[in-house]
């Protein structure tokens, strides 16, 4: 082996009980590359990288470092190879300030007194060797999720990691931040570390890696040279087919207005101040209006007042022509609202229930599926059964499914089928991609096209770029609980639009 | 075309986990009992202990029966106001109280009012619901914890029930002779539940159709649950209250209701229980709930929170109560069947356990369907 492998995942072989997680997996790191790990939910990635951070044992296969067999049995024992990770989730104290955090758990200690002064000496020199510019002592719950992020690869950096994980870090990001980022990690690929980068973002992949392995069904598919590769091969290596990114679509054919916003005010749930403040805007048949921003700037609790889930406190809500401001929630899905909600397992289903009970969600109570009180069932039956075809939903058992052990995406499926079988006059769909892969978003795009062109309005909420730029026919940029612009996507660009989502530009109070 | 049959299999092995993982909790409850009764006395321990357990009513056939079948039908009423409190995601350890004001209430409307059993046994419904419902209310609205509010709810029944029924040895329905209320069948009988030949046929004063009205009640709630669009809201709620929220269901509406019913329910039994005249309320215990409450608690965990499974549950838990009565006191205390169906009861919490535990196995042989098959070539096969 002439070839320098600073890791070597050989053979992993995972199991739960009925599924191989990851079956026979390979994967090897060389010293100082940015190495990509690409695959499907449910691919493997977590599996793998749990198995090599110690939280998984695996029931075959070899872990090697620098050539040398190793045994991980815990997270701890990665730490003491060197192994470091920022999960997708931040794991920090959120009323702890940043310097705290970073030296956690391995705080500099003189007879049982801390050492700050040492530590902060520590922190400010790589903050500023790497350029992640970070306030020592700002509290974790006071700085932006970037600045958060530069805090956990502190961390890693601390504890003198020279295998950094990231797990999807580019999920909460700006695309400003995001080329920082990519910035960064080829800064520590000069300085020797070794990168696993997990990810569903090919662009960022070709932007960054090195080299990639794609996973598909806990299989190990390949490692490529990125250099050697195109977007379309590494997406066909996940998922098993030719896949579109370009969302095929007409121009939009606006016809009458059929939400309109008047000076929403939606309070906020955890804060004192407003959430939505003032927001006005109108979304006709027949187009996709695009709702742009980084989370937490108030998209959420603008649906939740939209859809009845959270009293609004000021302005109206006209929906085709009825006031809805105070309807509720059963009334104005009646009124022909559909909502494709942000979070599927807290809103979009009951986890326990079947398939079939889950698609008849928000119709059960219609007099085709009940009697006097009494469920029909044959009827809920032949209804789901024409659902799941229709929109191909897969599941193992059919209508009797338990929601519960669908994949994500046919978890989605579902729910957009049934949102859209409902002949809305207004589809609310917010981040109806999240978490899925290509395959499963490309399916989902052309259903929301397919809608818009039967003449439905449509209101998407979306914090990726790259779908809001293909999918919208106007894009509202919102910063802050307010719309800070108005774009043609067809003009626009990703700089711009994120200039305005990070709120360093603002339009007039033309915004409409 | 195969997928049908594979699909009730499917089911079936899923039931099927649920009623194994419930014997296996007795068989185990048994053999500690067992294990308990040779401690205690060696010599008698199969044939004067564990076999009159184990025969339970049938010892003294057919007196014991009967008794098994009178006890069963509270038990079966508070067993299912707790299972169905449980469909809808809520603890209701408030059995025991609202069963209190179900005495009460039928007992008031028999003894005072001298109203006919029926009249009573709604009488003593809607006692039961009235207590349940306040804690509901305040879950409903004010998010407080139910189990909290229905344990305080408990003695304040209970406390209540007792000063309003004994009233410092001067109430109407206090008999001071007896220290309990008044005999039923002396006092009142056009109060007490028509037995229909079965006090005959059972040789006991107290066997009623009450029995057969608990079975029919859950049967209505299995029916409701299962049924109705009423049943999926509340379960809806139990199992994803957002979720129900979404779907524009009324969450506070239904946590009400189903705290509202549970109460009725446990309610019920009492009045199963006291007008089918077989026992009587003593106010001067201050310091115990009645038992039947939290045995409830137990018939449902048995029965994995299933209406029908209740029915089965609780005669069994009767049935070797009934049977511990019978073990010879020179030997054993009459409380090692309390023993044994505490061991059942306490194993009841792994029945979960179990039942993930026997649904494996029954699966392990068995090819898992791919839950996680995505979108792929072979689109044509599946959607037919």
């Amino acid at each position: 082996m002439a070839e320098d492998f600073v890791i070597e995942m050989l053979h992993i072989t995972k199991e739960f009980p009925g599924i191989k997680a990851n079956d026979d997996v390979t994967l090897q790191l060389r010293r100082g590359e940015v190495h990509a790990l690409l695959g499907e939910n449910g691919a493997g990635k977590s599996t793998l990288m749990s198995v090599l951070f110690g939280l998984y044992q695996p029931e075959q296969g070899t872990i090697k470092k620098n050539g040398q067999e190793v045994r991980i049995k815990d997270p701890n024992d990665a730490n003491a190879l060197g192994i470091g990770m920022v999960h997708q989730h931040f794991k920090l104290v959120e009323c702890f300030s940043v310097l705290d955090n970073i030296m956690l758990g391995v705080e500099p200690c003189k007879a049982g007194f801390l050492q700050k002064s040492a530590a902060r000496k520590r922190v400010v020199e790589l903050s500023e060797k790497y350029g992640l510019r970070v306030d020592p002592d700002a509290l974790i719950s006071d700085i932006s999720v970037g600045m958060q992020q530069r805090v956990e690869i502190l961390k890693m950096l601390y504890r003198d990691n020279e295998i950094l994980i990231f797990d999807e870090p580019t999920a909460v990001l700006t695309p400003q931040e995001i080329d920082e980022l990519m910035e960064i990690m080829r800064g520590f690929k000069k300085e020797g570390k070794s990168i696993l980068f997990i990810t569903h973002k090919l662009n960022e992949i070709m932007a960054v890696a090195d080299r990639c392995t794609v996973l598909r069904k806990g299989k190990g598919i390949g490692t490529v040279e990125i250099a050697k590769t195109s977007k379309e091969e590494l997406s066909r290596m996940m998922v098993g087919r030719d896949v579109q990114f370009a969302v095929e679509k007409a121009p939009a054919q606006p016809g009458e207005p059929v939400l309109q916003v008047k000076d929403l005010t939606v309070p906020g749930r955890v804060h004192k101040k407003d959430a939505v403040r003032g927001v006005s805007f109108t979304v006709r048949a027949g187009e996709i209006v695009c709702l742009a921003g980084i989370e937490g700037n108030g998209q959420t609790e603008l649906v939740y007042g939209l859809t009845g889930l959270e009293k609004v406190s000021g302005g109206s809500l006209t929906l085709a022509g009825q006031d809805i401001t105070h309807a509720s929630i059963r009334q104005r899905s009646k009124d022909g609202m559909s909502h494709i909600p942000e979070d599927r397992h807290k809103h979009g289903l009951v986890l326990d229930y079947t398939l079939e009970k889950n698609l008849v969600l928000q119709r059960y109570w219609e007099p085709a599926f009940q009697n006097h009180g009494f469920i029909k069932q044959g009827e809920v039956r032949a209804y789901s059964d024409k659902l799941i075809r229709q929109y191909d939903v897969r599941s193992g058992q059919g209508s009797v499914t338990i929601a519960r052990s669908m994949s994500g995406g046919n978890q989605q499926k579902a729910i957009i089928a049934r949102e859209i079988d409902k002949d809305p006059k207004l589809l609310v769909a917010v981040q109806p991609t999240r978490g899925l892969d290509v395959g499963a978003i490309e399916y989902i795009h052309k259903q929301i096209v397919a809608e818009r062109d039967r003449g439905t309005a449509v209101l998407l909420v979306s914090l990726e770029l790259d779908e809001v730029m293909n999918l919208s026919d106007r894009i509202l940029v919102m910063y802050e609980g307010e719309i800070v612009g108005e774009f043609d996507p067809k003009t626009t660009t990703v700089e711009e639009l994120g200039l305005y989502m990070a709120g360093a530009k603002k339009q007039g109070k033309e915004a409409q | 075309m195969s997928r049908k049959p594979n699909k009730t299999a499917m089911a079936l092995r899923q039931k099927g986990s649920s009623v194994l993982a419930a014997i296996l909790c007795i068989l185990i409850g048994l053999v500690v009992g067992l294990a308990a009764l040779f401690i205690i006395n060696a010599e008698h321990a199969w044939d004067q202990g564990f076999v009159r357990i184990i025969q339970g009513g049938f010892y003294d056939f057919p007196y014991g029966v009967g008794r098994t079948l009178t006890n069963s039908a509270p038990l079966i009423m508070t067993g299912l106001s707790v299972a169905f409190a449980f469909k809808t995601g809520l603890f209701n350890i408030g059995a025991a109280g609202q069963y209190t004001l179900g005495a009460f209430g039928a007992l008031y409307c028999a003894l005072i009012l001298h109203l006919p059993w029926y009249l009573c046994l709604l009488a003593s419904a809607l006692f039961g619901a009235v207590w349940g419902a306040i804690p509901g209310i305040f879950k409903a609205y004010l998010n407080i914890n139910e189990v909290i509010t229905s344990i305080m709810f408990n003695w304040i029944g209970l406390y209540m029930v007792n000063e309003i029924v004994y009233a410092r040895g001067t109430g109407a329905m206090y008999d001071v002779k007896s220290t309990r209320t008044w005999k039923l069948v002396d006092t009142s009988p056009e109060s007490v539940i028509p037995s229909a030949g079965l006090s005959e046929l059972f040789h006991t004063p107290s066997t009623t159709i009450a029995i057969f009205l608990a079975i029919a009640v859950a049967i209505v709630i299995w029916v409701v649950l299962e049924k109705t669009t009423f049943g999926y809201e509340l379960k809806a709620v139990g199992l994803n209250k957002n979720a129900a929220r979404y779907a524009g269901i009324n969450e506070k509406k239904n946590i009400i209701l189903s705290m509202t019913i549970a109460g009725a329910l446990a309610g019920f039994g009492a009045g199963l229980l006291y007008l089918s005249g077989g026992a009587e309320w003593n106010p001067l215990n201050t310091t115990t709930l009645p038992a039947m409450g939290f045995n409830g608690i137990a018939t449902a965990l048995l029965a994995a929170s299933h209406p029908i499974g209740t029915i089965f549950s609780s005669i069994f838990i009767s049935h070797i109560t009934v049977g511990g009565s019978f073990l010879p006191t020179r030997y054993f205390p009459a409380e090692i069947a309390d023993l044994i169906s505490g061991i059942i009861i306490y194993l009841c919490a792994f029945a979960m356990l179990f039942r993930g535990v026997i649904a494996r196995k029954l699966h392990a042989d068995r090819d898992i369907p791919d839950a996680n098959a995505e979108a792929a070539p072979q689109a044509g096969k599946e959607a037919k």
